[in-house]
């Protein structure tokens, strides 16, 4: 196995010789590269103001096949979920993150409501998690994966909830790498990302019959967004 | 796979006869030609992430040794292993270790265009291990124990009808008399059977869209969300992905996505972008407990000191298959081997010879669609041209057409015996076909006249034609 790779590096290593590269240049222009983090073009609807970008993100997220509820405060959140529920006709029960933040919305209001934290079992019919970010500029939302995040729960339901603040809503995908970033520094693990990091944008989807689109091939077959528009808080 | 690339004008004759398939690749030419100009021209920004893309990745493979490097050295310190394979056997050797190892019985794997590369399920399947492909488009070819016949949409060649017999055929357990006339139906008859596979897994094998230097992490972009379910369920995630998938940083592979669904499907983004590193951390709740990647080069560091580098820039968007009318009226499976279209015709004579394959990069009417499409800016043309000159560099041409151009050669360089030559053809053929104006066949034009008439010469030259202009006549 280190054969195979001292034959190809070796081999990588003489090509990038043969373009006369200097190496100790070559080294600091991957090292600088790595550490600035340059950013492409950032597109111009991703730079809009904060209220803006929130219209926009649930603007693009509807366009592919998710839907938005937009509520005042989180404790609106749980009268949300189970009109949502009932309104597809989907069973009370719910699988929530264990997320500090999630299970402290006020569930005991909706009595009708079964609500159990944890990962996602086979037979779960509808999840619910918190996110780490939305991005605006095609209506993506970012999870991250961790104890407050099984990852299980964002594709194993047929009906995956999630709920998000609207000072959570950034314009491009690099905003939310930079919070991303910022959050591993404040937790003491610079430069580390999570497990997994999902961005997901609308429910599952396939065209592989006959290029005619359909919703939920693995994934969920929903996808719903209750957006807490009071977001400057703590989340809870 | 076995390549039938030698076989391609036959492979291309059956092909263009068949019905059935016309039907199918409809659907190519109307489906995503206009999605993605839809979608491209809702980004005014999209020409200048075409430019930035394509420099993120001429800028990895200039430096492509010191950003495996890092890359390496980021996977294990999140708890993951980089195989490194120099070829499919050694790929193939790689992934069944860590499968025995793991007690594996069954595999679900996401779809992967390098296991295809390597023939992974074969490998599997021979060493008493089933692997399961979860993506709709590949679990039917699976039924039907075919190739993938376009890299993002491997069923593209099928019609729904089909698809239903081949549903009919191999889900025994399921009421023969259930309908599954609509595609809707057919889509969760699959999800049905295929929930099961992926919650019995003991391995899911993935592949990669990106790897990233920064971070030590694969990308996987899908819209099923069956990568996800193969890669989180099973107690050991396997990414198989080529060395030149490295991208730096996490900037530079937003940059990327951008351009990359916009010119696979017209979507703005996939539905599920996921960037995986590592296996699961001690206090996560579920995800795997290896994290291993195959890093295959078969070919690829060949490539990179010489006129095809460029191709390695390639993101297997399918883009200049989808815009390329010899794929719209063939399909992929005539290209005989993995990867189709004008992408398969510069890729596949560098990865299994141009002996093999020397007839794929003459498939193509240099119309320059796939280059202008091309999100990475890859001059796919030029490089079928760099191709056809080694083929001829190399005696592989047929002898008729060498004879022919040899003759050519001659007479191009002594202008005045090219234009006597010229002069007496054409004049021999005006008069030959003075009375029908056209030729229905002729000798040695036989290529030409079996489609279609070949017009008379109606008099001279061009040159003399030319000529007489010049002099102030009527031309």
């Amino acid at each position: 196995m280190s054969d195979a790779r001292d034959r190809i590096m070796d081999r990588l290593q003489r090509a990038r010789a043969r373009r006369g590269a200097d190496d100790a240049a070559a080294h600091a222009a991957v090292d600088g590269r790595l550490a600035a983090r340059t950013r492409g073009p950032i597109p111009a609807r991703a730079q809009l103001d904060p209220a803006a970008q929130v219209d926009l993100f649930v603007a693009m997220a509807e366009e592919q096949a998710a839907t938005v509820t937009r509520v005042a405060g989180s404790d609106d959140v749980p009268a949300a979920v189970a009109a949502y529920l009932k309104a597809h006709n989907l069973p009370p029960r719910l699988r929530i993150a264990p997320d500090a933040a999630i299970e402290a919305l006020p569930w005991a209001a909706q009595p009708l409501l079964s609500v159990a934290a944890g990962r996602a079992e086979a037979d779960d019919e509808v999840s619910l998690t918190g996110a780490f970010a939305g991005i605006a500029e095609t209506g993506t939302l970012m999870l991250h994966s961790g104890p407050a995040g099984p990852t299980t729960l964002n594709f194993l339901p047929e009906t995956h909830m999630v709920v998000l603040r609207a000072d959570q809503v950034v314009g491009a995908y690099e905003d939310a790498w930079d919070r991303t970033r910022a959050a591993a520094r404040a937790a003491g693990r610079e430069g580390a990302l999570p497990r997994t990091v999902n961005f997901i944008t609308g429910p599952s989807r396939t065209a592989d019959i006959e290029q005619t689109i359909q919703l939920g091939a693995h994934g969920p077959r929903r996808l719903h967004i209750v957006l807490v528009e009071d977001g400057a808080g703590d989340g809870s | 796979m076995e390549s039938t690339a030698h076989a391609f004008k036959d492979n291309a004759r059956a092909a263009v006869a068949d019905p059935q398939l016309k039907r199918a690749l409809a659907h190519v030419k109307t489906g995503f030609i206009g999605k993605r100009a839809k979608a491209v021209a809702r980004l005014p920004e999209f020409e200048a992430l075409r430019d930035a893309a394509r420099d993120i990745k001429d800028h990895t493979l200039d430096h492509l040794d010191l950003y495996l490097e890092r890359y390496e050295a980021r996977v294990a310190a999140t708890g993951g292993q980089v195989h490194w394979c120099a070829d499919g056997a050694a790929a193939r050797a790689a992934v069944l270790e860590i499968c025995q190892r793991a007690g594996a019985k069954t595999v679900t794997k996401g779809k992967s265009m390098i296991a295809e590369e390597i023939a992974l399920n074969e490998h599997l399947e021979a060493n008493g291990i089933t692997p399961v492909e979860t993506d709709l488009g590949e679990y039917i070819i699976q039924l039907r124990h075919e190739p993938p016949s376009h890299i993002i949409a491997p069923a593209v060649h099928l019609t729904k009808d089909l698809i239903e017999a081949d549903f009919r055929a191999r889900h025994m357990d399921l009421p023969p008399g259930r309908s599954l006339e609509e595609p809707r139906e057919l889509v969760d008859e699959a999800r049905q059977v295929l929930r099961r596979r992926f919650l019995e897994a003991d391995v899911g094998i993935t592949g990669a869209n990106f790897l990233i230097a920064e971070t030590g992490s694969s990308v996987i972009v899908t819209n099923e969300g069956n990568g996800d379910l193969t890669q989180v369920l099973p107690r050991v995630h396997i990414v198989v992905a080529s060395l030149e998938k490295v991208v730096p940083t996490l900037e530079d592979v937003s940059t990327i996505l951008r351009v990359l669904a916009r010119s696979a499907t017209g979507q703005e983004f996939s539905t599920y972008t996921t960037i995986s590193t590592g296996p699961r951390r001690p206090e996560d709740p579920d995800g795997p407990d290896e994290y291993h990647v195959i890093l295959l080069d078969n070919g690829r560091s060949a490539m990179l000191g010489n006129e095809f580098r460029d191709v390695l820039r390639c993101i297997r968007c399918g883009a200049c298959m989808n815009h390329c009318p010899v794929y719209h009226a063939i399909g992929g499976h005539a290209y005989g081997w993995v990867y189709p279209g004008p992408i398969g015709a510069v890729l596949t004579p560098a990865l299994i010879g141009i002996e093999e394959a020397g007839n794929l990069p003459n498939a193509s009417t240099f119309c320059g669609r796939c280059e202008a499409v091309c999100p990475m800016r890859i001059p796919l043309p030029r490089m079928m041209r760099h191709w056809r000159e080694r083929e001829f560099e190399r005696h592989l041409t047929p002898a008729a057409a060498r004879g022919g151009l040899r003759l050519w050669a001659f007479l191009a360089r002594r202008p005045a015996l090219y234009g006597l030559a010229t002069r007496l053809a054409i004049g021999a053929l005006g008069w030959a076909g003075r009375r029908a104006g056209r030729f229905r066949s002729l000798p040695l034009a036989g290529g030409w006249t079996r489609h279609r008439d070949l017009p008379a010469p109606e008099g001279r030259t061009f040159r003399d034609a030319w000529a007489a202009r010049d002099r102030g006549g009527a031309s």
